[in-house]
């Protein structure tokens, strides 16, 4: 390129006309060039990393010398779904991730919809920061307050005493994961629902009122329909966020709170038999494959 | 021994029995049995100990469970030698195994670490031979841990051992107001809900151990050494205790405000926690039943690249003493490998060195069964035992 061509006066892109003229050239370089990191970044990096998952949970390691044998074979996924332990434990993750949704849900939706449709502009941002003020504590803390309220000599078991109730003993047990969890995700279900609910017009709700529609009636089947994406995106969360779990297991589980996680855990840190762990690992992608595909029909992707 | 209070994820450090498994096979022997021919040699077994101890070289990097360097003991020997002493606490054995990779990098300088970390460490030539002969206190240790085979194989030693302890029984005097002396009282369903044990595998060896004396027709010897019969039978026990099990506690601290929330009122522990607990007022005793009782042992290790080899060896000297000894056990609630620590504990605190069994004869031993990596091959050569992976998934069944 000569130099009077780059003395030329132009008001954008100086100097990158060879490049400019090359993009013309072949309009599939733009879009190709911007899409090459992210692109690398999810095969080499996110993609791989799940292969490599898949095909570890195929192989098994040496009783003997605990050592990984690469050796194809389905050992580790017959003894997953003949062990009763483990489909014991794969069913009480599923459980109380779908139990710990459900209970968000019937919290959320009733807040958000306050929030997004009877709330002042000043009501709601305070409502805002109280939805969302618990994250800004750590995950851990917010976890060991709930030890310091569920357990024997806790402000549950004191509260109750000091009314005259007998006390109630749901420390470390599968009730206070319960209660734990849906408290924890929380935050993660009244965002979504309230961002949909507030993209349905008022003038829809008005015109079902002016049809006849009672009160119930319009939320049934106008609001409901409407905001069911939000709160199926959201609902993602609160059951993708519980499935994967496994550290409040540990801390407010008694005996019989294992989690997936948990399992894989303790197969990866302390026996070393990465091959099962990866195996079982396999079971909540599996899960949330399904939920997705489900998720994805009723157009929860759209909302979010 | 194991991690403190403040140690995250205690229940990490077993995953070493597993790696232990994975590169010392045959070098796991019995505690009790002296290191045979068989054994494999570690990479360092070569590696000629220094014969004498030069000048310090001004530092000392450790890495160690949390409380084992005092300011106490810590001060005086800086200001004695001119090392100053860089601590870096680990929550797990598991840390320690990966702070002391490749040979600690030239970062670390000694690991004190428990019997369950040892053999991977030494197989995996992270540590080297050690001069015993340059810790005149050695010769005072109790004669189980001169030489133990989690630290010493072929006869070359790895480490100096430290400090050992027993699991034991701990139980709330509110509760027992006449204390048991039995295992059986954490297996009975009169204390539903309020037992708790360690969330650890090795646990299995507690209940082997237990069912060893109460069911001897099983025939268990070593409860690191079972046969499928005996090992089904272990696993069962611990699934009839599980309905029984409040929490399964991974952290001493877990278990201490177990106990203190009256959540609980008996369970496995370690001395640490009864001390913890008394000095918070809590109404508890701890007692080793008469079924014995397991336990973990504690060793100095040399890193492969110390950079500060003189000061370590001072060090190592310096905590071998009989007046360190007692300082470091009654600080953290452990027993001194040195006998001659018993004096010192007793002008410390009067009855302490009865009360930790520092002055115990060699037959108290053989009521402690000290932790070591449960391996297929048994004792006598046959390859007919439960090797460690199988007992971390029967932990997994047991636990639910």
């Amino acid at each position: 390129m000569s130099s009077e061509v780059v003395r030329r006066p132009r008001p954008k892109g100086a100097g990158a006309a060879p490049f400019r003229s090359l993009m013309w050239r072949f309009p599939w370089l733009r879009p190709l060039l911007l899409l090459a990191p992210p692109m690398a970044w999810f095969v080499f990096v996110y993609l791989a990393s799940l292969v490599l998952l898949l095909i570890s949970a195929f192989w098994s390691i040496d009783p003997f010398t605990t050592q990984v044998v690469q050796v194809w074979n389905t050992n580790n996924f017959q003894t997953i779904l003949s062990d009763p332990t483990y489909r014991t434990i794969i069913g009480r993750t599923a459980g109380l991730a779908g139990l710990v949704t459900i209970t968000d849900v019937v919290l959320a939706f009733p807040l958000a919809f306050f929030m997004a449709k009877v709330a002042s502009r000043r009501v709601q941002s305070l409502l805002f920061a109280a939805v969302l003020l618990p994250l800004w504590a750590s995950y851990l803390a917010r976890v060991y307050a709930w030890i310091l309220i569920l357990n024997h000599s806790g402000v549950l078991n004191w509260s109750l005493q000091s009314i005259g109730l007998p006390s109630a003993n749901i420390g470390y047990t599968n009730t206070a994961m319960w209660l734990v969890f849906s408290y924890i995700w929380l935050p993660f279900m009244i965002i979504p629902t309230y961002a949909a609910l507030e993209r349905v017009p008022d003038s829809l709700l008005e015109a079902a009122a002016d049809l006849g529609a009672r009160r119930w009636r319009s939320t049934l089947d106008v609001l409901l329909p409407l905001a069911l994406p939000g709160v199926v995106a959201g609902s993602i969360f609160t059951f993708s966020l519980t499935l994967g779990d496994y550290i409040t297991p540990i801390l407010v589980g008694g005996a019989g709170s294992q989690f997936i996680g948990n399992v894989v855990y303790n197969n990866v840190g302390i026996a070393n038999n990465i091959p099962f762990a990866a195996a079982l690992a396999t079971v909540p992608v599996v899960i949330m494959a399904v939920y997705l595909l489900v998720a994805q029909r009723l157009g929860a992707f759209e909302a979010l | 021994m194991g991690s403190t209070a403040s140690g995250p994820g205690s229940w990490a450090r077993w995953g070493c029995f597993a790696a232990a498994a994975t590169i010392a096979l045959t070098a796991c022997g019995s505690s009790n049995t002296p290191s045979g021919s068989t054994l494999t040699q570690p990479p360092t077994a070569k590696t000629a100990p220094q014969t004498s101890i030069g000048a310090g070289e001004g530092q000392l990097n450790l890495v160690l469970w949390d409380g084992y360097a005092d300011k106490s003991w810590v001060d005086p020997f800086t200001a004695a030698t001119g090392c100053k002493v860089n601590q870096h606490p680990a929550g797990s054995s598991d840390e320690m195994v990966s702070l002391m990779k490749d040979g600690g990098g030239g970062n670390w300088d000694m690991v004190s670490a428990s019997g369950d970390a040892d053999l991977r460490l030494i197989y995996s030539g992270d540590v080297k031979p050690m001069n015993t002969a340059l810790i005149p206190d050695w010769t005072n240790f109790q004669p189980l841990f001169q030489a133990p085979s989690f630290n010493t194989i072929n006869g070359v030693h790895y480490g100096i051992s430290l400090q050992w302890g027993p699991n034991t029984l701990l139980y709330s005097t509110k509760k027992f107001v006449n204390p048991p002396t039995s295992w059986s009282v954490i297996y009975d369903p009169a204390n539903k809900g309020l037992v708790t044990v360690p969330d650890n595998p090795i646990q299995i060896a507690d209940a082997a151990l237990y069912l060893s004396k109460t069911k001897p027709s099983l025939g268990i010897k070593d409860p690191y050494e079972l046969t499928k019969p005996q090992f089904d039978a272990a696993v069962a026990l611990l699934k009839a205790q599980q309905p029984l099990i409040k929490k399964y506690w991974a952290l001493a601290t877990d278990e201490i405000s177990l106990f203190q929330n009256g959540d609980v009122t008996v369970g496995a522990a370690w001395p640490y926690q009864t001390i913890q607990l008394k000095l918070a007022g809590a109404a508890v005793n701890d007692t080793i039943p008469t079924e014995g009782a397991t336990g973990w042992a504690d060793t100095w290790m040399l890193a492969t690249k110390a950079t500060h080899p003189n000061c370590a060896y001072l060090w190592t000297k310096w905590v071998s003493t009989p007046k360190v000894q007692a300082m470091q056990a009654l600080s953290f609630g452990e027993t001194p490998v040195n006998t001659k620590a018993c004096a010192e504990m007793e002008a410390l605190q009067a009855g302490s060195c009865a009360q930790y069994h520092a002055d115990a004869p060699g037959s108290y031993f053989d009521t402690i069964k000290f932790w070591k990596t449960p391996i297929a091959q048994c004792a006598d050569g046959t390859n007919t035992c439960i090797p460690y992976a199988d007992w971390v998934s029967a932990w997994t069944t047991i636990k639910g």
